[in-house]
Parts: C-alpha cells; structure tokens; sequence
C-alpha cells in the first residue's frame, strides 16, 4: 500500500519539548526542521539534538529533516548527521534546479558510503518555493530515485511574484497546478505549503479542500490541531466507500468468469476508475476511526 | 579532547537542560546540578553527563547542569554541543 502523506508537521529543530513530543498527534510524517525556524547561534545546537532525536526516536512514524541549504555553511553538516542519525527523508529548501538535488544525493551518498548504511536508503523530498523552481519542477522531481515527494513553500514564492497571500489563494494556483503535475508526471508525492493562521479554521479547511481537488497528497501544518482538520477532509465519505467497493467486487466476480466488460450501476468500469476506487479505499483504510 | 574556553548550550525552558561547562584546577570532572526531580533522577542524570564526557576523553573540567527535565538524549545533546563550542573542535561521530 502506498505511503500516506497527507500531513506532514513541522517542529523547530532546538525544541527538545516539541521534538519529544511530535509523534503523538497523529500525523502521517514529522519534519524536525534545522533551517529557518533556529537561529543562526543554535545551529550546531539543533543539530546535535534531532541527532539525538532520531538515534533515540520512540515511534514508527516518518521522519523528515529540513536542512540548511548548500548555500550556507550548515547544510554540509546537516546531512552528515542526519544521515548517521538514520533519518528516513531528507527535505531540501529552495530547490530551484535538478543540479541542487544532485548535490544534495552526492553527499548523502558519501556519507552512506562512510557508516555503511545502504546506499539509497536515505529518501529525500524537494521545496519548490521560487518562480524557477516551479519552471524546473518536473526536472526536479525526476533528479534522483531518492525523491519520494515535492512540496510547495508559499511565503518565498509569493514574494518573489511580488504578491503576498490571500485567502482565496489565487496568486498560488498556477504554481500549485505546476507543481502537483510535475509530481504525477514523476510518479511522487505533492505535498502543499504551510498555513499560518492557526485561529482561521474556515479558511484552512477551504484551502486544503482546495489542494485535495487539485489533486495533492497532503499539506505541511504547523500546529497539532490542524492534524485532524486534514485528515477529516481526506476522508473519504461512506458514499464513495461503498461505491469504490462496489467496483473492487465487480472486478473480482469479472475476473473469475473471464469477462472482459464491467459495469456497476449501469455505468462502464475502465482502469482509472478501478484506480481511484484503490485510492479511496486506501485514503478509508488509514483514516478510520477518525470523526466517526 | 582539550576544552579551551567556557561554554554554555541549552535553554531553561520545560523540557531542556542547560549545560555550563567551565575548566577547573584539577584533573577530574565535577557536576553540579540543580534539578526538581533531582532527588529521583540525580544518579542518571550524572551517569549521562560523565558518560558524554569520557567518551570525549574529557577531563578537569566543571559542568554546571540546570535541568528542568530533560530526556536523557536531550541532556547528551546539550553536553555535545557545550563540549564541542568549548574545544571548537569538529564533530568526532565516534564519540557520539
């Protein structure tokens, strides 16, 4: 069954109380994040403690590292610990071309090679969050094997368009668009950008309906409570549980009697129905229990 | 390791220890810590803090420890970063 990713929380990387902690709200990944959420005189700080972290993690749940760029003298030293620590994913910041994931891999690849971790073994995500990154996403997106999903950081981008954001999000639908396409088209994960406003559940709720149309996997979230305001919108309704059901079944009594030709309900069953009848099942198996 | 200078790393916020490691006259290591679950955990906590140290072959030096109930990973974290901006040495990741 393909991995869930329809939250992915943030915690500070020099929190040791929110690192503790993270794992029990419930969602699908946790990013433990070394960049902008620490100060530039705690990065040897933070380091040392999601190393610690993650040597000593106490639960099965995803573990995603947000690491400084290449750019600063950080990010070197990020992935070598986290690489040691025996991270699951390693999530790149602004990544604007296919060249920045593969220097992002190379080192990644020396370090396995060092410590004797299998190499490949360390995943790595992608932020898109420049007007050039979006231009490159789909090479982005198929720069490594590593790459299990790309995600959309909105603040920079916005700034960078010389917008900012609006509730509606208009100035971030066309980049959205780009952005889960290059993701299908790659065959990985597209996870949506940050909302900030934890107070504003309305606009929350009408913006991840929003993504979840347009066809993501999941959102980054910033605050437990916005766990289970995702989770409840990427449920499926027991309406479209039964009737996905209703599919699976036909398949199987078509398959026994050799029959080519499904139909349920008096509607003609192809491929990308049968596809999305999966989808939902799945999206209904790991969200059960939730809000009944 | 040699330690040059005093340093300081971590917070008093819930959850953290912050560790002071200063160099002393002698050639054995003191603790001195302050802590509310110190007459449960003061053992460990030591244990942890000498530990960190001897891996790092460290010694003569005096850590000050405020605690205000850290995991024992976050109390090693703390100890390695004190210890590694007071050698300003790079990360030896066998000692960790």
């Amino acid at each position: 069954m393909e991995k869930l990713r329809r939250t992915m929380m943030y915690v500070p990387g020099n929190n040791p109380a929110m690192l503790a902690d993270a794992h029990v709200y419930g969602a699908d990944s946790i990013m433990f994040d070394l960049e902008d959420s620490v100060a530039l005189s705690e990065k040897d700080s933070a380091r040392l403690l999601v190393y610690q972290m993650i040597k000593n993690r106490q639960s099965n749940t995803e573990l995603v590292v947000r690491i400084n760029g290449l750019d600063s003298e950080h990010g070197k030293k990020d992935i070598e610990a986290m690489v040691r620590a025996g991270v699951d994913v390693i999530r790149l910041p602004k990544t604007d071309t296919a060249q920045d994931v593969k220097d992002v891999e190379a080192i990644i690849e020396k370090v396995e090679e060092q410590i004797g971790r299998p190499i490949g073994s360390t995943l790595m995500m992608a932020a898109i969050e420049t007007p050039l990154g979006i231009i490159n996403a789909y090479q982005v997106a198929t720069a490594s094997n590593r790459l299990i999903g790309i995600a959309i950081g909105a603040e920079d981008f916005v700034t960078s368009m010389k917008t900012n954001r609006s509730k509606v999000g208009v100035e971030l639908l066309s980049a959205r668009s780009q952005l889960v396409i290059a993701a299908r088209a790659a065959g990985i994960a597209a996870l949506d950008t940050v909302f900030s406003d934890v107070e504003d559940d309305e606009t929350f709720r009408r913006e991840v309906n929003l993504i979840k149309q347009l066809g993501f996997d999941g959102k980054s979230v910033i605050n437990p409570r916005q766990i289970d305001l995702v989770h409840h919108i990427y449920k499926p309704t027991d309406a479209e549980i039964n009737y996905a059901k209703q599919i699976m079944l036909a398949i199987e009594e078509a398959n026994e009697k050799g029959s080519g030709v499904i139909s349920v309900g008096g509607k003609m069953v192809d491929k990308p129905i049968v596809e999305r009848a999966m989808r939902v099942l799945e999206l209904a198996g790991l969200s059960g229990g939730e809000h009944e | 390791m040699k330690i040059n200078r005093n340093a300081v790393a971590g917070t008093l916020e819930s959850s953290d220890i912050q560790i002071t490691i200063v160099v002393n006259d002698s050639n054995k290591n003191n603790i001195v810590l302050e802590s509310p679950v110190k007459h449960l955990f003061e053992e460990e906590i030591e244990a942890v803090i000498h530990e960190t140290l001897k891996k790092h072959h460290i010694s003569g030096v005096t850590v000050k420890a405020i605690d205000k109930g850290a995991l024992n990973c976050t109390i090693a974290a703390r100890v390695q970063t004190a210890i590694y901006r007071a050698s300003g040495n790079e990360i030896d990741w066998e000692a960790l």
